[in-house]
């Protein structure tokens, strides 16, 4: 009794990890966002949504192959990143962050209501069942083993190319010191316009990810959007790397809730984690103690 | 004229007017705006002391939901019952926000903290469908014996009473708030808080107490929403899209003015109906489609709110370019 009851514990642990590398990914694109430009997204599970249904879209109904479609779709999310910026936020830039916060919330409603009358509120999924993995007596789905490597692998490559380039630099630069850096001659317009659209490139890596495993439809955003914000405040709003720890942490609690219990219970367990973690932990996980 | 004067003889009018007009419909709408103006004046009245708020939507899903559980699994009424909702509420909003301010959560955080916490009472609802009837929705049973003790009445008139008082009553709270001396401590928080603190203002206190009433008032909205449309679902009270749009309202009305969000709900609900009506029931989404268009738009071009431009305009003719 007592292995079987192991076994499946190792499964949810297992899974949990799995489940955390997508999670990290959305943090990852939320933190850049709000690192660089001090502005939080509201829309951003809506942002995947929208690729979910790009990726439905290339896949099912014009036939593309996956490995065609995945990239369309991420060029996709990254171009609709940048139209945000600059359709709504740019002008916002000075505005109360309120103010800008409740525009980026209403994009929520605008991309909610165009995926309903655009693509119907019936549920839609790729059709793909990638085989499952076993592991001793342990299941795996291949679905999440690539996810988790594909996330592994975007957020090395968002690394390198915020490390190893120019613009990277910059970037990295202007999260640091806003007003400095425009003195120094970096184009602040063109790297905002950049880091957003990388920031909607990841939601668009995300959505290839996510299509694999859930079904799409025009509310799904808010499946996985609470989440997002939670790991990100727990890591602390713009820490990259306490962002990733954290999206592992809540991803173990969700998937160990979900052993318990429902995979509801899971995010229930997980926001009560959060308030404590509060308490605790009030600026981020990895915050100096002051 | 002075001004109770004018709000007396406004107030009374707005009493008299359903046993002059009482065309259902009409009714219905007028019922809609007084009690979501409530709701976006219990919004408010963080709001304008910077404390943005998203989780506002899962106070009054609690509101809602608890005041009809209580009533068709245990049979309580909805007198012993809405209090019961806005005592959960608060307790929820204690629990939230104490750590919030506490250790100096605020601006973008205290935003995405709370927004998570309407995210996770939709969750909480969706999860207990086997009470709660999940995303399906639920409904309070109809009463087999009293009206009054089940606070369920056909007659729009009544309701129309009913929400007319609560929203006076809310304006009446707003007043009381704004000439205490809670009002000026909350002002000097959102201007500095660690100045504020040096002035002897107990910055942690304050702002839980404005935060407490904020959102017992939004129960209270929620728990009358559910009694009058006797429907809920976690779409219409609860969740990230209700919060959304309390703030949207509050912000396109003005929440510097006691009317501004009554002014906010008059134009999205209005607006919302419009767009519902003129679409017809062929074209589902296209409403919230052009709504959301129209807020984004408000948002970029109308920051201080309509209200709020309007009295800025009207303060300083001159510089009527940047209202």
């Amino acid at each position: 009794m007592m292995e079987i009851f192991d076994i499946y514990l190792l499964e949810a642990l297992v899974n949990g990890i799995l489940l955390g590398g997508v999670l990290a990914l959305l943090a990852l694109g939320l933190n850049l966002i709000f690192g660089v430009i001090d502005v939080t997204w509201i829309c951003y599970a809506e942002l995947v949504m929208i690729g979910m249904y790009g990726m439905y879209y290339l896949f099912s109904v014009y036939g593309l192959p996956y490995w065609v479609a995945a990239p369309i779709c991420i060029l996709l999310v990254a171009a609709m990143g940048a139209a945000l910026h600059f359709l709504v936020i740019a002008p916002l830039l000075s505005a109360p962050p309120i103010n800008q916060l409740l525009a980026t919330g209403g994009v929520l409603f605008v991309l909610q209501s165009f995926a309903t009358v655009a693509f119907g509120i019936d549920f839609r999924n790729l059709g793909i069942r990638l085989p499952v993995l076993a592991l001793g007596e342990m299941h795996f789905s291949y679905a999440r083993l690539l996810a988790f490597g594909a996330a592994l692998i975007g957020m090395v490559a968002v690394y390198l190319f915020m490390t190893r380039t120019y613009t990277g630099t910059a970037i990295r630069a202007i999260a640091q010191d806003r007003q400095i850096m425009a003195l120094m001659g970096v184009d602040t317009k063109k790297i905002y316009l950049v880091t957003s659209a990388l920031g909607g490139g990841l939601a668009g890596l995300a959505a290839c990810l996510l299509v694999l495993q859930y079904d799409v439809h025009p509310f799904v955003g808010l499946s996985f959007g609470p989440i997002t914000f939670l790991i990100c405040v727990l890591g602390g709003l713009g820490n990259f790397v306490g962002g990733f720890v954290a999206a592992f942490l809540f991803a173990e609690i969700i998937s160990l809730g979900g052993l318990f219990s429902d995979l509801e219970w899971g995010y229930v367990l997980a926001f009560a984690f959060f308030i404590v973690m509060m308490f605790i932990r009030p600026a981020g996980l990895l915050a100096k103690r002051s | 004229m002075n001004k109770p004067l004018a709000w007396g003889i406004g107030l009374a009018a707005l009493v008299a007017l359903p046993f002059v007009y009482r065309d259902p419909y009409h009714l219905h709408i007028l019922v809609l705006i007084l009690i979501w103006s409530f709701a976006y004046t219990s919004w408010s009245m963080m709001g304008r002391f910077g404390l943005v708020s998203l989780g506002h939507g899962g106070f009054m899903g609690v509101g809602a939901y608890v005041t009809t559980l209580l009533w068709n699994h245990l049979g309580v009424s909805p007198w012993i019952g809405i209090p019961a909702a806005m005592l959960c509420a608060g307790a929820l909003a204690l629990v939230v926000a104490y750590p919030c301010f506490r250790f100096r959560i605020t601006g973008h955080y205290f935003a995405l903290v709370t927004l998570a916490l309407s995210g996770i009472v939709l969750q909480i609802i969706i999860a207990t469908r086997d009470y709660t009837g999940g995303s399906l929705g639920y409904t309070p049973e109809r009463t087999k014996g009293s009206h009054i003790v089940a606070l369920q009445f056909d007659d729009k008139v009544v309701w129309y009473l009913i929400a007319l008082g609560v929203w006076a009553t809310g304006l009446a709270i707003w007043y009381w708030i704004d000439r205490s001396m809670s009002r000026y401590a909350m002002e000097a928080i959102s201007e500095d808080e660690d100045a504020a603190a040096a002035a002897g203002v107990n910055v942690t206190a304050e702002k839980l107490r404005i935060t407490v009433i904020s959102a017992v008032m939004t129960a209270m909205a929620g728990a009358l929403y559910g009694q009058y449309q006797m429907f809920i679902s976690p779409d219409t009270v609860s969740g990230i899209a209700v919060s959304l749009q309390m703030v949207f309202a509050a912000v396109v009305g003005g929440i510097y003015v006691a009317l501004g969000p009554t002014v906010g709900a008059i134009i999205t609900i209005m607006l919302a109906e419009v767009l519902r009506i003129g679409f017809g029931t062929k074209a589902v989404g296209w409403d919230n489609l052009v709504y959301g268009v129209l807020l984004v738009l408000f948002i970029i071009f109308l920051p201080k709110g309509i209200l709020g431009s309007l009295l800025a305009w009207l303060k300083s003719p001159s510089k009527h370019k940047d209202g």
